[in-house]
């Protein structure tokens, strides 16, 4: 059975106890813990099964139950750049579909699969909560708003290009799907002021209401 | 006509929205003040005869939930927020952290204090990483502040917030499915009763509200609740975020009083795309049964939207125009619910596989009439069977596009094929014409 090295053990076993201290009780750690060792690997492997098992005091079959029940977790490695198109019914119309079909022609992998450099896998995902967006893709959870099969191809090829992908709206360059599995662990990476504060769709009803003049009612003040 | 009442998202403009400063510079975290020199009970009843019911989809009275929270008991109490926003067309919690997450916040510190939680939890999706961070962040600032922590700006009274990211699962928006991944488990419902208020997490008693539920907190300790039940309708008070996707010329958030129309905020949002007219529409999410032109003029209020065969749900109003093929799309939400049904309860889990089957076959132009019947006894069989609202919902697209489209389903088969053309329904179609 794999192990961590000695050394990657102890610094996650620091990480795994400042996650767990969090909580009233420790198996409620286990969430971001599966994060956490999928921020290691890339995927949650049989030591990361262990290791949170360990963590917790309960048994490695118990965590895998709760590994297979999630769809974030891997249990093969992903891409460095994990990206998800939306494929929702609203999404799917918009262009989703085409989005989806063209893409996964192009890149040669099709759902949850990786290239054979490990840059970029791909998958088909459900409704990510930015509808007015739409089509919408993700690249390891940053929101790319917007999509077009043209503009989602030269996003991957500059992915494998080496180059920044930049989302619509999030940090100003997307990080690796390790380090977005550490910031979901609960490990703030300092990007959060980086980035709109909302993008376009997000601001019409507040812009047409101050073109409108129309505001929320004043309260009677001395009420209270 | 009504008009829009910008209140959370009133600073989405602000370019530094989401930070404590720009919070406080609009008046931010004076409520908790005032929340701290008023005695709980009254909290509770203020947010109670402010009508807010529950902006998560089910509309329960929040403070009617907060008063089921046993007073004077020995156990810990818990407050966890339901930030899992993941309902097909449901955007609006996603943005209203992204920009604000400090109303939420200060949402949390009044909420707990009414109902004497001294840990809560903000249970966010794991799929949205940047609002995770400005979570993250945004609760730092508070503790910063001296806003969670111990003795809370002298009030005695403490809180510890986590910031606890799910890991991608439909079913944990349901409140008991929620409290079980949060405690470590695969996220599937409990039987209720006993309700969360009596045994939620660990046991314990527990109010679990939608992030926009919370977030209006602040503005009613703030304004009083008769501000808040001066808007709206009669039973269904205050304002809400309604969120237009879809083939609509503006799509986007537009915050209004509950009992606007469709029709105003097709006005508001430059309509159905030019040269397209409305098919149909849904309410509230892909679980509230859709809607057609029909109801336009329906009241965007809880009682208005039920009378009229759907659910006001999250308001999120998805726009499909003429060219879109609605066996399509209910095929397309009803794998949606198969992959997201837990696999708890025999009803959803099995009926949503056999919804797809059939109606993969029907959008192939592969069915006949006697799959439609298939498909309503099918929904006979989930609809108040199943062991949560996932299996009703999964119904309401299956039932509702029968009932409107039954033509559509039709032509299906008798043509052998889709009559429709997927290129025309894309946000590019007629690009290059």
């Amino acid at each position: 059975m794999s192990t961590y090295e000695p050394e990657v053990l102890e610094r996650l076993e620091r990480d795994a106890k400042e996650i767990i201290a969090k909580y009233p009780k420790p198996r409620s750690a286990l969430l971001p813990l599966l994060h956490l060792v999928q921020s290691e690997e890339g995927y949650v492997s049989e030591a990361g099964i262990q290791f949170c098992a360990d963590a917790v005091g309960i048994t490695p079959a118990q965590v895998t139950g709760v590994v297979t029940f999630y769809t974030q977790y891997k249990q093969e490695p992903v891409g460095d750049f994990h990206v998800g198109v939306c494929i929702n019914s609203l999404c799917a119309v918009m262009g989703g579909d085409q989005i989806w079909r063209e893409l996964s022609e192009y890149v040669g992998v099709g759902h949850d699969e990786a290239t054979e450099d490990g840059k970029v896998s791909l998958e088909r995902i459900e409704c990510n909560a930015a509808c007015d967006y739409a089509p919408v893709m993700m690249v390891n959870w940053e929101f790319f708003d917007d999509m077009t099969p043209a503009k989602a191809k030269q996003l991957v090829d500059d992915i494998r290009a080496g180059k920044p992908a930049v989302p619509s709206r999030g940090a100003e360059s997307v990080c690796t799907w390790k380090q977005a599995s550490r910031v979901l662990a609960g490990f703030n990476d300092g990007r959060a002021g980086e980035g709109t504060q909302a993008g376009y769709a997000s601001l019409r009803g507040l812009q047409l209401a101050k073109e409108s003049g129309w505001t929320a009612p004043e309260p009677e003040r001395g009420a209270e | 006509m009504t008009t829009l009442t910008p209140i959370l998202t009133k600073i989405w403009d602000r370019s530094d929205a989401f930070t404590r400063e720009a919070y406080e510079d609009d008046g931010g975290y004076q409520a908790l003040r005032t929340a701290f020199g008023m005695p709980q009970d009254d909290i509770i009843q203020a947010v109670k005869d402010s009508g807010l019911r529950g902006r998560g989809g089910a509309g329960f009275p929040t403070g009617l939930k907060w008063g089921f929270i046993p007073q004077g008991d020995t156990k810990p109490h818990y407050l966890v927020v339901n930030a899992d926003e993941s309902e097909p067309g449901t955007c609006k919690d996603i943005p209203l952290m992204m920009a604000n997450p400090h109303v939420l916040i200060e949402g949390v510190i009044i909420s707990a204090f009414a109902i004497r939680a001294n840990i809560a939890f903000i249970y966010v999706r794991g799929e949205v990483l940047h609002v995770v961070r400005r979570l993250q962040q945004a609760v730092a600032e508070a503790y910063e502040a001296g806003y969670i922590g111990t003795n809370i700006l002298g009030s005695g009274f403490d809180l510890e917030l986590v910031v606890h990211s799910g890991a991608g699962a439909y079913i944990c928006g349901e409140e008991t499915a929620l409290l079980d991944s949060l405690e470590g488990f695969r996220g599937q419902p409990r039987l209720k009763p006993p309700f969360p208020a009596v045994a939620g997490l660990y046991g314990g008693p527990t109010v679990i509200n939608n992030v926009e539920s919370i977030a209006s907190v602040p503005s009613i300790i703030a304004n009083g609740a008769d501000w808040f039940a001066a808007m709206g309708t009669e039973k269904s008070k205050g304002f809400g975020i309604f969120s237009l996707s879809g083939h609509v010329t503006r799509p986007g958030q537009y915050e209004a009083p509950l009992g606007i129309t469709l029709r105003e905020l097709l006005d508001m949002s430059g309509g159905v795309r030019a040269g397209h007219r409305l098919k149909f529409w849904t309410p509230g999410g892909s679980s509230t049964p859709i809607f057609t032109d029909e109801h336009l003029d329906v009241p965007l209020d809880f009682e208005s939207v039920s009378a009229a065969g759907s659910l006001l749900g999250t308001r999120a109003l998805q726009i499909f125009d003429e060219t879109t093929c609605v066996v399509r799309v209910v095929l397309r939400w009803s794998e949606f619910y198969a992959h997201e049904s837990c696999g708890k309860c025999t009803p959803c889990r099995e009926g949503t596989y056999w919804y797809k089957q059939v109606l993969k076959r029907l959008d192939q132009g592969k069915g006949s009439e006697e799959d439609l019947e298939t498909l309503l006894d099918l929904s006979d069989n989930i609809f108040g069977r199943s062991f949560c609202a996932l299996g009703d919902g999964a119904v309401s697209p299956v039932t509702s596009s029968i009932q409107y489209f039954r033509e559509e389903y039709i032509r299906h088969f008798e043509t052998g094929a889709c009559p429709f053309d997927e290129a025309a329904s894309t946000v590019w179609a007629g690009a290059n014409e």
